[in-house]
């Protein structure tokens, strides 16, 4: 487990650390759930967010142990203080989880993305482009005579920044991986 | 221990290994190897059911009444289908049962092959967890895990699907230990939190304990501990209608069963309580009523196995993650080493008050020389049945809650009854997987008409295997539960909700090779149940009881525990709007 820097301590077993009021504000809340990385893993993750009602904001996974087959399901997720406490427990419910983080309890974390930006422009847009890309610090992967591939990574809402900048300077496509997080500190 | 074998000894091996003596299973292209391996042993006694749904209700009828997990046996596609309202029942009640299927050859997976389903993917939200395996060399090992995950923490259906190649081919067979599994739910509750919960039991003034399925689930010690618990602090006790028989209803603290058509008593006790211990129950919506008039002035404790259950719908103020068994074993220890102490003074104007709801006399009803009524039906099984070494299965409607009302339990995994998903066609098939397990009980399913036509098709098992089962129907020509929702909802339009076209019961049974009774005459009764009892083979009791009787009391959608209807005289405008949507 060290080798994955995941703090000791899980708050899968919710039931002694519900904060203390039922309170109606939604709260963002980002998971890391580590799982077996075995056939239909996933489709039993997302099948408990889809027939229990719970949101998912974004979701990654990936191998994160090769030899212990064990992948890191990152999710970010949206509810009541009640909502996000059920979804842990529930999470920790599926056989194949082994751990259950939440990263916004546990934190700080640090969170990001990666995102790739076509766009498409010519003339003073495209160099204002190139400018604002300059500036949060975005490179440039691929480039035409009239579009630029940007690559960037950060915090979501830096991402969603740079996409509301892009839009009216000729943004074509946008993909984003979602959101990796881990604590910090050790 | 490792062995070469085929897929299809696996399982056998497996199922030996794991101690099991029956299978309920039907044969199909898919599970023909696994079938020739049955054929050729005879420690395992397969019961041919009539459908695949009976199959899995009888391994829950099997794994209720003996603690010990069912096990079925199906192929794929349709027979795996057939097993879903079974497995989704048996997730819902939380019993483990063990479901194999039989699957198309790994190498037409994908292909919609004959008979192909994707029966993992059908199964995952119905299933505690399951199982699709590829290679022989890894079906001992999913198997016996199988086994560890249905039994263990909160117990569950799973589901192991098997391709007919992997049944074929050779492979090594292990038994893995169950400490190598990485699923380990833990049992010991935390020591602060039940001290705690001890404290706060030394000092309420209005206690109670609500018990439910969990304490049958975490085993006969659990009851034991239960009745020494609540006996020697004389704190009542309710239970949910998953629970009855865990706590003996001939007991001095006995409220009898809470909830929607639960007793008076019981209900305005928790609603009253000052210190609510619930153990093993999950504060379910037939429990509740309308949550935020939720026993408005009480402390809350909660002992659960399984932390999703504790603050899901109703915030608690003392949760213990833990098994039943385990817990209560150290309050208990915890409760006498603080010297037994109880708010003796108090507990004497609380019982008082319970004495007083007491004599509402809730289940009272007006009797009728001429119809039989469905109360007095069930009164009557009880007294002539009660003195038998006694099992009963229930179909779902009113039928079952009158069951639950003047059937009495003296012993946990007596009373088998589809609680969470209210499984029309339970019953029956439940029967015949305890009369499996006890050949010589009194097994008595109670039905209602609607209910037992649909798993009726099981009279041909009860009849292969010469089960003694009896199936006391209650039969009013009417979806009873229905019928009486429209009445109080839909201004009595009874909508779709009576039973044309029935059969006579009495040769339906016959055709079969069963005995048929009829009777309609309260002055014949007891007579007739006397020849159902000792009558030694499967019985179709035809009991043709009132058309439109309700069943009181009733506390009213989207309405608390206090404002419960007692009778007909009550009903007037007891639902509005908000209440209508609820189910």
């Amino acid at each position: 487990m060290s080798a994955l820097h995941i703090k000791k301590g899980s708050t899968r077993h919710s039931a002694y650390n519900l904060r203390p009021t039922f309170s109606d504000v939604q709260e963002r809340h980002t998971l890391a759930v580590l799982v077996e990385n075995e056939p239909g893993v996933l489709a039993r993750v997302i099948g408990l967010f889809s027939g229990r009602g719970y949101n998912i904001e974004s979701l990654t996974v990936a191998e994160v142990d090769h030899t212990g087959h064990l992948s890191r399901i990152t999710i970010v997720t949206k509810g009541t203080p009640q909502v996000i406490e059920q979804i842990k427990a529930q999470l920790g419910r599926i056989i194949p989880v082994h751990d259950v983080h939440d990263l916004t309890v546990e934190g700080p974390a640090v969170e990001r993305e990666l995102a790739i930006f076509k766009v498409a422009g010519e003339g003073d847009k495209r160099v204002e482009a190139l400018r604002l890309a300059d500036i949060f610090r975005a490179n440039v992967v691929d480039s035409t005579l009239n579009s630029f591939i940007f690559e960037i990574t950060g915090a979501p809402d830096k991402i969603d920044a740079f996409a509301d900048l892009m839009r009216p300077l000729g943004l074509v496509e946008v993909a984003r991986t979602g959101v990796a997080a881990l604590l910090r500190g050790d | 221990m490792t062995r070469e074998m085929t897929g299809a000894d696996m399982v056998i091996q497996t199922l030996k290994d794991q101690g099991v003596d029956t299978v309920f299973g039907y044969p199909g292209g898919a599970v023909l190897p696994i079938y020739d391996a049955i054929f050729q042993q005879n420690d395992i006694q397969h019961i041919l059911v009539r459908h695949e749904q009976g199959a899995v209700h009888a391994a829950e009828g099997y794994a209720r009444s003996t603690g010990k997990p069912g096990v079925v046996l199906v192929t794929s596609g349709p027979g795996a289908t057939n097993a879903v309202t079974g497995l989704t029942d048996a997730l819902l009640d939380s019993i483990p049962i063990i479901v194999l299927t039989g699957q198309v050859p790994t190498f037409m997976i994908g292909s919609d092959a004959f008979q192909e389903a994707d029966t993992v993917g059908i199964t995952r939200p119905c299933t505690k967890h399951n199982w699709l395996v590829k290679d022989t060399d890894e079906l001992s090992g999913v198997l016996h895990e199988a086994f560890h995950v249905a039994t263990s923490g909160r117990p569950g259906p799973v589901l192991v699907d098997i391709p007919k190649d992997v049944q074929f081919a050779t492979g090594t067979y292990t038994i893995p230990k169950p400490s190598a599994s990485h699923y380990q739910p833990p049992v010991k509750g935390d020591l602060e939190s039940i001290t705690e919960l001890v404290a706060a039991l030394e000092k309420a003034e209005r206690p109670v304990f609500y018990t439910g399925g969990g304490v049958i689930n975490s085993g006969p010690a659990a009851s034991q501990l239960l009745r020494e618990l609540v006996d020697a602090t004389g704190i009542p006790i309710t239970s949910t209608l998953m629970g009855l028989g865990a706590y003996p209803a001939s007991g001095k603290h006995w409220l009898g069963m809470l909830g929607m058509h639960g007793l008076y008593e019981a209900n305005m006790a928790m609603h009253g309580c000052d210190l609510m211990i619930n153990i093993g129950a999950r504060f379910d919506d037939r429990i509740t009523g309308v949550l935020s008039s939720f026993s408005p002035n009480s402390t809350k404790a909660h002992i659960d196995i399984d932390p999703s259950s504790i603050n899901k719908v109703i915030r608690v103020d003392i949760p213990i993650v833990g098994d039943v068994g385990h817990v209560l074993e150290d309050m208990l220890k915890i409760w006498k080493s603080r010297g037994r102490k109880t708010n003796a003074e108090a507990l004497v104007s609380w019982t008082r008050q319970i004495n007083e709801w007491r004599k509402v006399d809730c289940l009272k009803f007006a009797d009728d020389k001429k119809v039989i009524k469905p109360q007095y039906a069930l009164s009557r099984l009880e007294a002539l049945t009660k003195k038998y070494d006694r099992y009963i299965t229930t179909e779902v409607g009113q039928h079952q809650m009158w069951a639950a009302q003047f059937l009495n339990f003296e012993d946990p995994n007596r009373w088998m009854t589809s609680g969470g998903l209210g499984t029309m066609g339970y019953g029956f098939p439940a029967s015949i997987g305890v009369q499996m397990a006890h050949p010589d009980a009194l097994v008595v399913n109670v039905a209602g008409e609607a209910s037992w036509l649909m798993n009726m098709q099981e009279l041909g098992t009860a009849a292969q295997y010469k089960l003694p089962v009896k199936q006391f129907i209650l039969n009013n020509e009417r979806l009873g539960m229905v019928r009486q929702w429209q009445e109080l909802l839909h201004g009595s339009r009874y909508s779709q909700s009576w039973s044309e076209a029935l059969p006579d019961f009495v040769k339906l049974a016959e055709a079969f090779g069963a005995k048929g009774i009829i009777c309609s005459d309260p002055a014949d009764l007891d007579d007739a149940i006397m020849e159902m009892i000792e009558h030694d083979g499967p019985v179709v009791f035809d009991c043709l009881v009132t058309k439109h009787e309700n069943c009181f009391p009733m506390i009213p959608s989207g309405k608390a525990h206090n404002e419960m209807l007692l009778g007909e005289a009550d009903t007037e405008g007891a639902i509005q709007a908000g209440g209508a949507v609820l189910v």
